[in-house]
């Protein structure tokens, strides 16, 4: 994939600079303390420490409606914490300017759940966006970067389809070759292998993973397909209820005796973490 | 009865503090849009796809209603005036009524039906399905780079298709006027040249039509970019904007003709 040169990566923010841009590669690249975070009453994050390390694959799994996609875009600015740092390669998110936070997205691509391609261009422009929007590359030069994108996807004959002609799986592969095309210091994928069929699953897999090793993007997954997560992960988070409840590589995880643990990972419906959102209960609901 | 006075009284305040609220983030929101004008101006087409959304594809409307108002102002100014003699002062009756006011007027009321509320269900639906939230994570502005041109595009488009609108009614009144009722072809034109005057009747016109481009479209984009994103929220964001948009243009209509025409 990385035979063609390396997008010059976007000019640093002035505040990125000043804050003495640490690179080496002990320190993580996304550094998160003390998160605090609440939908009304409700604390989605309640005091939650993560580390996303440089160059690795890191999972974040747990049950729906936990806050993964929150998590992710805490991480990417669009949502401010109540409380507790959230770092990005040593630049503290919540408290950048508009600009300087634009200029760190340029370093990051993030796969929306839904995919979310734009639904007036097709699938050759969705991917050609962030070029055309961030360089000034020749046309011949997108097309070319465009194509090799959708083929790495395993979409390149579907260029000319709209957005809306495009299956769920399809739509995420192709927001996904979005994702990479300024190829990205990290690359945020919020729920990669829902809606796919087994061939392309395993495909994402295994981009995913090349990714990763051939380009050193670091990766965040965020998913409840374990099998395939455990498979490709270097190291796991598991949510509920607002707390990190496990973490450890997947091997430590697999010789755990954590119920949270082994309940979400073996994925039984009964243990510490509650299937149900708060409710009161049936019998009560019922009126029985 | 003190209590249902009082809560109608708080309910009147809780809405008023509401609009109020809504009128202040529209204002920002405004205020941030024309602040990527200078980008999107070097992107013209950019604009120029969006003149094409929100002006060409009102034209159709706009053309039919135009000939057809004209020709209700002529039929209706033929039989007020031939009661008076005065039947040859009909290109100016209809020409002064388009130019000045009904043009604009309902220019802008057929552009927030048409392309209006177009507008608001597109820009919703791209909130809804979280395009605009993608945008933001690929560093791209949606209020500049989604945004800005469509404003653009309405501001510009407004008092062309208004023009159009008077042009074709001028039309309009010629037909039902001099061909088919048989008011004299040169004092039709003759009158119309000789009373309607550039900058207090045509220019005034054109600012209206100006503002009510600004307004309307900034309606539009307000409500589409502040929907709640469902899609009841849609439909009903969608009926605000012409709803709001319509009572905007008539109120603000009010207020420049006082301010324009008195004497
Ligand atoms: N805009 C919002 N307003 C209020 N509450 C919200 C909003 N968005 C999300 N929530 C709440 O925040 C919680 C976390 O949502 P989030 O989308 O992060 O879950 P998730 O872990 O990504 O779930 P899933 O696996 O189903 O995608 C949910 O319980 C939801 O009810
Ligand atoms: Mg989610």
């Amino acid at each position: 994939m990385g035979g063609y040169r390396r997008i010059s990566a976007p000019d640093q923010p002035r505040s990125a600079r000043m804050q003495n841009n640490n690179k080496n590669s002990s320190e993580p690249l996304v550094r998160i303390r003390g998160l605090i975070f609440k939908r009304g009453q409700r604390a989605i994050f309640d005091n939650v420490d993560i580390d996303i390390r440089r160059g690795g694959i890191t999972a974040i799994m747990g049950p729906s409606g936990c806050g993964k996609t929150t998590l992710l875009r805490l991480i990417g600015g669009q949502l401010k914490p109540l409380s507790g740092s959230v770092r990005v390669d040593g630049i503290e998110v919540p408290r950048l300017s508009r600009r300087a936070l634009m200029n760190l997205r340029k370093r990051m691509g993030m796969l929306f759940q839904s995919g979310a391609l734009l639904t007036d261009l097709n699938v050759f422009e969705n991917v050609a966006f962030p070029l055309r929007e961030h360089t000034p590359l020749p046309e011949a030069v997108i097309r070319d970067l465009v194509l090799m994108k959708l083929e790495a996807v395993g979409l390149r004959g579907a260029r000319g389809l709209m957005a809306a002609q495009l299956s769920g799986g399809m739509a995420r592969r192709v927001a996904l070759a979005r994702a990479i095309a300024l190829e990205p210091m990290m690359i945020m994928y919020d729920e990669p292998f829902t809606g796919q069929d087994p061939i392309s699953m395993g495909v994402l897999v295994r981009l995913i993973k090349s990714l990763n090793e051939a380009l050193g993007i670091t990766s965040v997954i965020v998913s409840h397909d374990i099998q395939e997560t455990v498979s490709i992960a270097d190291y796991v988070y598991i949510l509920s209820a607002g707390k990190i409840v496990g973490q450890g590589t997947p091997a430590e995880l697999a010789g755990t005796n954590s119920q949270w643990v082994r309940q979400f990972m073996q994925a039984l419906s009964d243990g510490p973490v509650r299937f149900h959102y708060p409710a009161p209960s049936i019998t009560e609901d019922l009126q029985l | 009865m003190t209590a249902a006075f009082l809560g109608m009284l708080q309910r009147l305040g809780r809405w008023g503090l509401s609009a109020l609220e809504r009128l202040g983030r529209g204002t920002v929101f405004f205020v941030y849009v024309i602040g990527g004008f200078p980008e999107i101006l070097r992107r013209g087409r950019l604009i120029v796809a969006q003149i094409y959304a929100v002006g060409a594809l009102s034209l159709v409307i706009i053309v039919v209603s135009g000939i057809f108002v004209g020709m209700v102002l002529g039929l209706q100014g033929y039989n007020t005036l031939v009661d008076f003699g005065a039947s040859e002062s009909l290109g100016e009756l209809v020409a002064l009524s388009l130019v000045r006011e009904l043009g604009p007027v309902v220019t802008a009321l057929l552009y927030a039906g048409r392309a209006g509320s177009a507008l608001t269900a597109e820009i919703g639906l791209m909130k809804t399905t979280e395009q605009l939230s993608a945008m933001e994570m690929m560093a791209v502005d949606p209020l500049h780079r989604v945004i800005a041109p469509r404003l653009l595009a309405g501001i510009i488009s407004m008092p062309l298709l208004a023009a159009i609108f008077s042009i074709l009614g001028v039309y309009g009144g010629h037909f039902v006027g001099v061909t088919l009722l048989g008011v004299d072809d040169g004092a039709y034109w003759s009158q119309m040249q000789a009373t309607v005057d550039w900058y207090d009747d045509i220019l005034n016109g054109v600012i209206k039509s100006f503002v009510f481009g600004i307004v309307v479209t900034w309606i539009a984009l307000f409500e589409g970019y502040d929907t709640a994103p469902t899609s009841e929220g849609i439909s009903r964001a969608t009926t605000r904007t012409v709803v709001n948009s319509s009572l905007a243009v008539l109120g603000l209509d009010f207020v420049l003709t006082a301010l324009m025409f008195n004497k």
